[in-house]
């Protein structure tokens, strides 16, 4: 159930970069969709941050914004090949080489990436 | 018409931050601070209980404990002779975040304490997600849960800085891999520093202590340049 602490971060993160997106007015822009991307290694479930994201983000400007999660698998890259493969069952050794002296290379992402916010209209802008 | 705005930002920022204000203000009072994280009963407590009474003649020490509900670790804490202990009830909550651990502070006096331990919500999966801000993290596993959780719960294993595997003794009982769950972890976390021991006999303890002393020392002596 960490995702609602979790979700409640994307939603002041989107707030605080639409807010600065138009300093010329007052008011934050309607948020429409939040790119995430999000790494197998996070164990952040997209169904769990959806739920409570349609809940707290109601009355704000991105009530009724769309979530789109990009989910990064698991990589290890072997430090003797440079083989790149995914982390998978119980066996972490290169399967290429054997080797047991491996890092991880892709998986642990978790950020937002970028929000679409409707485009204030120039007349409403004020100078 | 919508326009892009691109972000790029952790989503745990804002938790990160509140977790380098931690530390800063640990920093400032020369107070050196571990983060114990394990499933439940993997012996968070029988460590901070063996840690309080093999040091406490050389360090004052101090432990803030999060649990869903009760003060009985604080208790445990207190019988065992830390100088001041402190519980959170998270109410529910799974983990300990940043902004817990800052309001819990002060009812600490830094200044009388050389470390402080926090002890986290016993949970494999939700407190490597938050930063508190301590120096350093410490997963605590413990024989009868298993070789194969590096396997299973591999963040916690790639985000902390020391492990302890726990009750050793009863290896000759259980069916436990060590090998094969030191392959998952080197994998993970190459070269992570770790103690085997047995909080009930004694065991292996006095090499954890003298590790704690010495991060604690280091602490208190900051290098002079």
């Amino acid at each position: 159930m960490h995702e609602l602490a979790i979700t409640a971060s994307v939603l002041n993160l989107a707030l605080q970069y639409a807010g600065n997106a138009q300093p010329e007015t007052a008011h934050t822009p309607h948020i429409t969709d939040l790119h995430l991307v999000i790494g197998q290694l996070s164990s952040v479930i997209d169904d769990s941050v959806q739920f409570y994201w349609d809940i707290i983000s109601q009355n704000t400007p991105a009530e009724g914004s769309r979530l789109h999660f990009r989910r990064i698998p698991a990589e290890f890259e072997c430090e003797i090949c440079y083989a790149h493969y995914p982390m998978h069952g119980d066996d972490f050794t290169c399967p290429e080489c054997g080797s047991a002296e491996v890092r991880i290379a892709a998986g642990e992402e978790f950020y937002l990436e970028a929000i679409d916010v409707d485009e204030v209209n120039e007349k409403e802008v004020t100078p | 018409m919508t326009k892009r705005i691109p972000v790029v930002e952790k989503i745990m920022s804002a938790n990160d931050r509140v977790a380098a204000e931690n530390r800063a203000h640990l920093d400032a009072a020369c107070v050196y601070s571990l983060n114990f994280m394990a499933s439940p009963g993997a012996g968070k407590t029988s460590l901070v209980e063996r840690t309080i009474q093999g040091l406490q003649d050389r360090l004052r020490l101090a432990v803030i404990n999060g649990d869903i509900a009760t003060s009985l670790d604080a208790d445990r804490a207190d019988a065992a002779g830390a100088v001041k202990s402190v519980q959170i009830n998270t109410g529910g909550n799974c983990h300990l975040d940043a902004i817990m651990l800052q309001d819990a502070m002060p009812q600490l006096t830094l200044g009388e304490i050389d470390l402080l331990i926090v002890e986290n919500v016993g949970n494999l999966i939700c407190p490597s997600n938050f930063q508190l801000g301590t120096h350093k993290s410490v997963l605590v596993a413990s024989i009868p849960e298993g070789a194969d959780k590096p396997y299973k719960y591999p963040g916690i294993y790639r985000g902390v800085d020391v492990l302890v595997i726990n009750k050793i003794d009863l290896l000759p009982y259980v069916p436990f891999d060590m090998d094969y769950f030191r392959r998952g972890v080197e994998a993970l976390n190459p070269g992570l520093e770790t103690f085997a021991l047995s909080c009930k006999t004694g065991e292996g303890v006095n090499a954890w202590l003298d590790w704690v002393a010495n991060e604690v020392e280091a602490e208190r002596q900051p290098s002079v340049w």
